[in-house]
């Protein structure tokens, strides 16, 4: 398999799709979760990932990163079949996931945190420089366990990987859970940040009005399909109607 | 205080060693979930290798402790994690314990094929006679000074390692979270190599400091991992500096103990034993764990019809009869042992594969069984009675406290046990009358039931082989009972048993009991056969061979037991008749055997078993074939041929029955559904038969992991 | 008094709030459901409750007597039992044996029990419709089944406080119709039953009583009617779901 590095970049009417997911198949325990799961993300856009509990968004990320396959369809990166490529390999060349909950390694402490980040190809000094100057919070802790971090600070050191190692796709699953409303705002104006230097950012929400505001794109995702796809206002006026579809479209 | 001075000096040499042995094992445990228990015999291979370097090569030390701490250890680290540890990825906690016990037998096995034992050997210490004096009474020498600064150099290297480099945090950060390392990019599998390349690093660094003291002997520095794990259960196997703890305590207990221990012969195993006492006391106050929830496996061991049973339980008696009658005096007494040692390997079915829980000192609890029958039965049947209810609540003691921990540690404490019979109480001289071996060896008599007396090879044969079968329906009998279903349902999901009201720590222990009061039997009837029997028979390492085969057989079918006993006591000893080459490999046998079947978890005997089927189910060609071998037997015994002549025939008549019956059972042409249970053995293995088998168990979630380890690889 | 009464549940995972001061109560005869948006902190809610998981503060009393520090056994015998969210079968058994278990084990600690225990487990297989697969080995089974499987076992041990942990994911339509009939038919049995539910149609078909919570905190409770009417309910979590109605 070619080593492939993307870096983020403006996008461009001749680019293949940064990401573009293909009929995905994928399932735990022999239930189907994905049923012909489709997305494309241009390059150096904002995709939202909306709909309720269980129809499929966590697992879409996870297909994407490498962490869970899939068992048909085609994960493309810049038009590179990457099915099947394992998520540290993913992870150097350019896709970065931060995880629901527990982004952070609780027992090392912030900087050892940050250092992790440098497998992903970049300098132990600058991951320091680019996170202490976004989150001054995280330079006052440095030396401290990221267990003993508030929610908030620890969901901070783990947005820092999005931020610090310049990937070229940013996924983000859940990333308010647990969180202040006031954190929650400051986070997004972080991926707005990071989406501003060319990044391509899929984020995954159960609530829309927060990464609404920030998206390019937004897709509902309805018992584990694309229900509708379409620009943040169009999504916004749907959103209700496709809850109500979705509930009466049986669970299969 | 000279004398305590002296002795301080003595214990943190020895901590010293502790530390930088244990310190290794909880290295590999905390970033890749493998108990080691061969840890101590790579620095039982490394300090043989120094050996052959520096003595009997003649390369000067500092050359020759270079080249196996940094160049032959870490190589052999890497290779055991490429070879065998990676493909570990994913199996339960009781196939990586029989794939590095394994490893362990075959390890000094390997080391007494290549080093005689026969031949004395021995390894001075660094700068040997010279010492330090410190006041007129008091001198340390440069060997322990060299060895206490070794270990802070190493615990100073560590901290350094694990906190300083990139590499070293990635470590912890596995022990942490390990997907989340993924994401962010690092090489697990590179990690996990560079943690066994320096684990067996600091296994060699022990290996080589303790053998000028130890002695170059396979076993004794195999068993050094034991007084490690005491070091290293201090820290719950995790932590490091709580390792380094143990070691002081431990370390410093033998120095005090060496100095302070009144010169009296009863006392003289304590300190040997020391350790593992410390070992117990910290298993007794550790906290206890979360209840398991299911643990996904590719074992499944179904309940044996009472028709499969009954036939099986004929089979061996009619073995058993055979070789009664057809062998010679002195091999009636050696294959006897089959079947009397094969009581032990079946005692450990309804612990391992009922109940999913782990023992290695069932061949200790034999010997227990042995010597109590020796002391009391004078050939009565009560004899035979206590020494089973007498093992049984010895092994209810040992489990006690490990029952509410996890699997891991009621090896680690069924490993201790059996060490300290081995090194101490089984070594005991007469205390208020009793001693296990009075004077080294124990005569018995032989069993007299109803004035009906054993006392022949032959006699002793047939009770051993009675004993086996009614021991098989007992064992056939309680997996198709409630409480059967009940130690399978536990082995599966404890939570779950929780929630309707199952005692976990009750059902375990009964279970554990009957295994031990079953191995007991066992014993005693193996002490009867043989007469005369000693502490060695019932050695740690001479069970773990045991155990292994067990496992490899598959520990949930009654067959594994007979599996276990003809593999060990008739194929083994058989080998080397075949082709004289085979007598060095020998003793690794067993050890390859368990590593290679450490990958196929349901075992072996069930596959044997099954393939016999189209002949079970035919009754005519079933008939002719009993009726053939009948008549092998029978000219046998007209003495026209020998005993192989007579194997050779059975054999193949059988084999002749099975190829007919297969035959007559399945025309030409006709497609066959295969049960799934039994697919690869009616049929070879397809991706698309494992497909299918991993679909009916769920195992995706396994293979993922699997398959992220493999493309790990690329 | 409420049959099961939780109070004032504290639960920290590290520096992460799991659970804070949660309190929920079940009624006998009544269906309890308990919703809220994943990482909410149910499951970890059952685990107090069944003693799987201790908590940092709070108590579980249930039928007047205080469980909190009872070990997950004893708790059962005091008339508790649960279903897990992540299948947690006997898969070396069939699907009689393994309510057999549970049924065995029952009467060693309930002696008092008319009929055999096979009378007793027939009686659940007929109760739960298991009557056409009692003799298959469970891994054979689709996962809305082993759902079934989990829900029979459970009522082998008679609870009085029945914990069901998403028993309608990997249910077709049918299934869950089946199943809220059978929720109903155990309510009006007497039994206490408390539901975590990502389904909100079922939840909001056959609860009585609806808790929301909400990252580790209890949001609102009510009728079904009550919580989606709820403006904070709504905003974190209903908002959308409103409209099904």
């Amino acid at each position: 398999m070619t080593v492939l590095r993307l870096e983020p970049r403006e996008p461009a009417a001749i680019d293949p799709p940064l990401l573009e997911l293909r009929r995905i198949r994928a399932g735990y325990d022999g239930i189907e979760v994905l049923h012909g799961f489709d997305l494309t993300v241009a390059a150096g856009s904002v995709v939202a990932l909306l709909g309720p509990n269980g129809a499929g968004k966590t697992t879409a990320l996870k297909v994407i990163a490498g962490q869970h396959p899939a068992s048909s369809g085609d994960v493309l990166l810049f038009g590179h079949r990457v099915n099947g490529t394992a998520p540290d390999r993913l992870a150097r060349s350019g896709v970065c996931v931060i995880p629901e909950g527990r982004g952070v390694f609780p027992n090392l402490t912030v900087r050892e945190n940050l250092w992790m980040m440098t497998y992903a190809g970049c300098s132990r000094g600058d991951v320091e420089a680019i996170a202490y100057h976004r989150f001054p919070r995280l330079a006052e802790r440095r030396d401290q366990a990221a267990g003993t971090l508030s929610g908030g600070e620890q969901q901070m050191l783990a947005m820092a990987r999005g931020l610090a190692t310049r990937p070229a796709l940013l996924l983000l699953d859940e990333l308010s859970m647990g969180l202040a409303p006031l954190v929650v705002e400051d986070l997004y104006a972080v991926v707005a940040g990071i989406a501003a230097d060319g990044v391509s950012v899929v984020v995954v929400e159960q609530f829309a009005d927060v990464v609404l505001k920030v998206a390019d794109r937004a897709a509902v995702v309805v018992h584990g399909r694309v229900a509708h796809e379409g620009t943040p206002a169009h999504v916004q006026a749907l959103l209700a109607e496709a809850y109500l579809g979705g509930t009466h479209e049986g669970k299969r | 205080m000279d004398k305590f001075m002296i002795f301080t000096f003595v214990g943190l040499s020895t901590s010293a060693i502790y530390a930088v042995i244990s310190s290794g094992l909880v290295l590999t445990y905390a970033t890749t979930g493998v108990f080691n228990v061969a840890h101590g015999a790579a620095g039982m291979l490394s300090a043989f290798a120094y050996w052959q370097l520096h003595v009997a090569w003649g390369i000067p030390t500092l050359p020759a402790a270079l080249l196996v701490l940094f160049v032959l250890a870490p190589l052999f680290g890497v290779l055991l994690e490429r070879v065998i540890m990676r493909g570990l990825a994913g199996t339960t906690e009781a196939t990586r314990l029989v794939v590095s016990i394994s490893l362990l037998v075959a390890m000094i096995g390997l080391a007494q094929a290549v080093w005689s034992p026969a031949v004395g050997r021995v390894v001075a210490p660094f700068f040997e006679g010279r010492q330090l004096t410190l006041t007129r009474d008091v001198s340390i020498t440069y060997h322990q000074l060299i060895t206490i600064a070794t270990a802070v150099v190493v615990a100073v290297c560590l901290k350094v390692f694990l906190t300083r480099t990139r590499t070293g945090v990635a470590m912890r950060a596995v022990v942490d979270d390990r997907p989340l390392t993924l994401l962010n990019g690092v090489r697990t599998d590179r990690v996990a190599q560079l943690s066994w390349a320096l684990s067996t690093s600091l296994a060699a660094l022990g290996g080589i400091l303790i053998v000028s003291s130890a002695g170059l002997n396979a076993a004794t520095l195999s068993l050094l991992i034991v007084n490690a794990y005491a070091a290293a259960a201090f820290g719950r196997l995790r932590s490091l500096p709580l390792t380094f703890v143990g070691a002081l305590v431990v370390g410093l207990g033998d120095g005090y103990l060496a100095g302070y221990l009144p010169q009296d012969q009863r006392l003289a195993g304590l300190r040997p034993a020391f350790p593992v006492l410390v070992l117990f006391a910290v298993l007794l106050v550790l906290p206890s764990r979360p209840l398991r929830t299911h643990v996904r496996s590719r074992e499944y061991f179904p309940a044996p019809s009472l028709r499969g049973a009954a036939t099986y339980c004929a089979v061996i008696a009619a073995f058993g009869v055979v070789l009664a009658t057809t062998l010679s005096g002195p091999d009636t007494i050696a294959y006897a042992k089959v079947f009397a040692v094969g009581i032990v390997a079946l005692s450990l079915v309804p612990l391992v594969g009922f109940a999913g829980q782990v023992s290695l000192c069932q061949l200790s609890f034999a010997g227990i069984g042995a010597a109590v029958a020796a002391h009391v039965s004078k050939g009565t049947l009560l004899g035979v009675v206590t020494s089973v209810v007498v093992a049984a609540l010895v092994g209810g003691l040992v489990a006690l406290p490990s029952l509410r921990l996890s699997g891991i540690y009621l090896a680690l404490a069924t490993l201790s046990f059996a060490v300290v019979l081995d090194r101490w109480l089984f070594n005991l001289p007469e205390i208020a009358g009793f001693a296990f071996f009075p004077s080294g060896s124990l005569d018995i008599q032989p069993l007299t039931v109803l004035g009906y007396t054993f006392d022949t090879p032959r006699r002793q044969m047939l009770l051993a082989v009675v004993a086996f079968t009614a021991m098989s329906a007992l064992v056939v009998a309680l997996r198709r009972s409630r409480y059967g279903r009940r130690l399978l349902a536990l082995r599966d999901s404890e939570a779950a048993c929780a929630t309707f009201g199952l005692n976990l720590v009750g059902a375990r222990l009964g279970v554990f009991m009957l295994s031990a009061g079953m191995a007991g039997l066992g014993g005693s009837l193996l002490a009867m056969q043989q007469s005369s029997i000693t502490a060695a028979d019932f050695q740690l390492l001479s069970g773990l061979p045991l155990f292994m085969l067990v496992v490899a057989g598959g520990a949930g079918f009654v067959s594994a037991g007979l599996f276990a006993g003809v593999g060990l006591y008739a194929a083994l000893p058989l080998l080397p008749s075949l082709w004289s080459g085979l007598t060095r490999v020998q003793p690794i046998l067993p050890g390859i055997v368990g590593i290679a079947l450490g990958r196929s978890p349901s075992g072996a005997a069930a596959d044997v078993s099954r393939s016999f089927t189209p002949l079970r189910e035919d009754a005519v060609v079933l008939s002719i074939t009993v009726a053939g071998c009948g008549a092998w037997y029978a000219v046998r015994l007209l003495d026209v041929f020998g005993n192989p002549t007579m194997w050779v025939g059975m054999v193949v008549t059988v084999l002749v029955g099975l190829g007919a019956a297969s035959r007559r059972r399945r025309p030409a042409g006709a497609a066959e559904v295969i049960a799934l249970e039994w697919q690869g053995v009616d049929e070879p293995w397809s991706a698309s038969r494992v497909a299918d088998l991993d679909r009916a168990l769920r195992l995706e979630q396994t293979r993922m992991s699997l398959s992220e380890v493999a493309h790990g690889a690329t | 008094m409420a049959r099961l009464d939780v109070a004032g549940v504290t639960v920290r995972f590290g520096g992460h709030t799991a659970l804070s001061k949660v309190s929920v109560t079940a009624e006998a005869g009544s269906l309890t459901a308990l919703i809220g948006p994943n990482g909410a902190g149910k499951t970890t809610l059952f685990n107090v409750i069944t003693g799987l998981q201790r908590p940092d503060s709070g108590r579980v009393v249930l039928d007047g007597h205080d469980i909190t520090r009872l070990s997950p056994h004893k708790r059962a015998r005091h008339g508790l039992a649960r279903t897990f969210q992540r299948l947690e079968l006997f898969t070396m058994l069939s699907v009689r044996e393994n309510i057999g278990v549970a049924a065995d084990v029952h009467r060693s600690w309930a002696p008092r029990q008319h009929g055999s225990l096979d009378e007793r487990v027939q009686r659940i297989i007929d109760l739960t419709g298991l009557g056409d697969v009692a003799d298959t080995r469970v891994t054979a089974l689709p996962t809305g089944q082993c759902r079934v499987v989990e829900l029979a076992r459970a009522l082998a041990c008679d609870p009085k406080v029945l914990l069901l942990d998403e028993p309608a994911s990997g249910q077709d339509e049918a299934e869950t119709e089946t199943f809220a009939s059978l929720l109903r038919r155990l309510a009006d049995d007497g039994v206490a039953v408390l539901l975590v539910e990502h389904d909100v149609q079922l939840v909001m078909e056959v609860c009585t009583t609806v808790h929301v919570l909400d990252f580790g905190a209890l949001l609102a409770v009510g009728t079904p009617a009550q919580v989606q009417a709820n403006p904070a309910v709504r905003a974190a979590y209903l908002g959308h779901l409103e409209e099904v109605g």
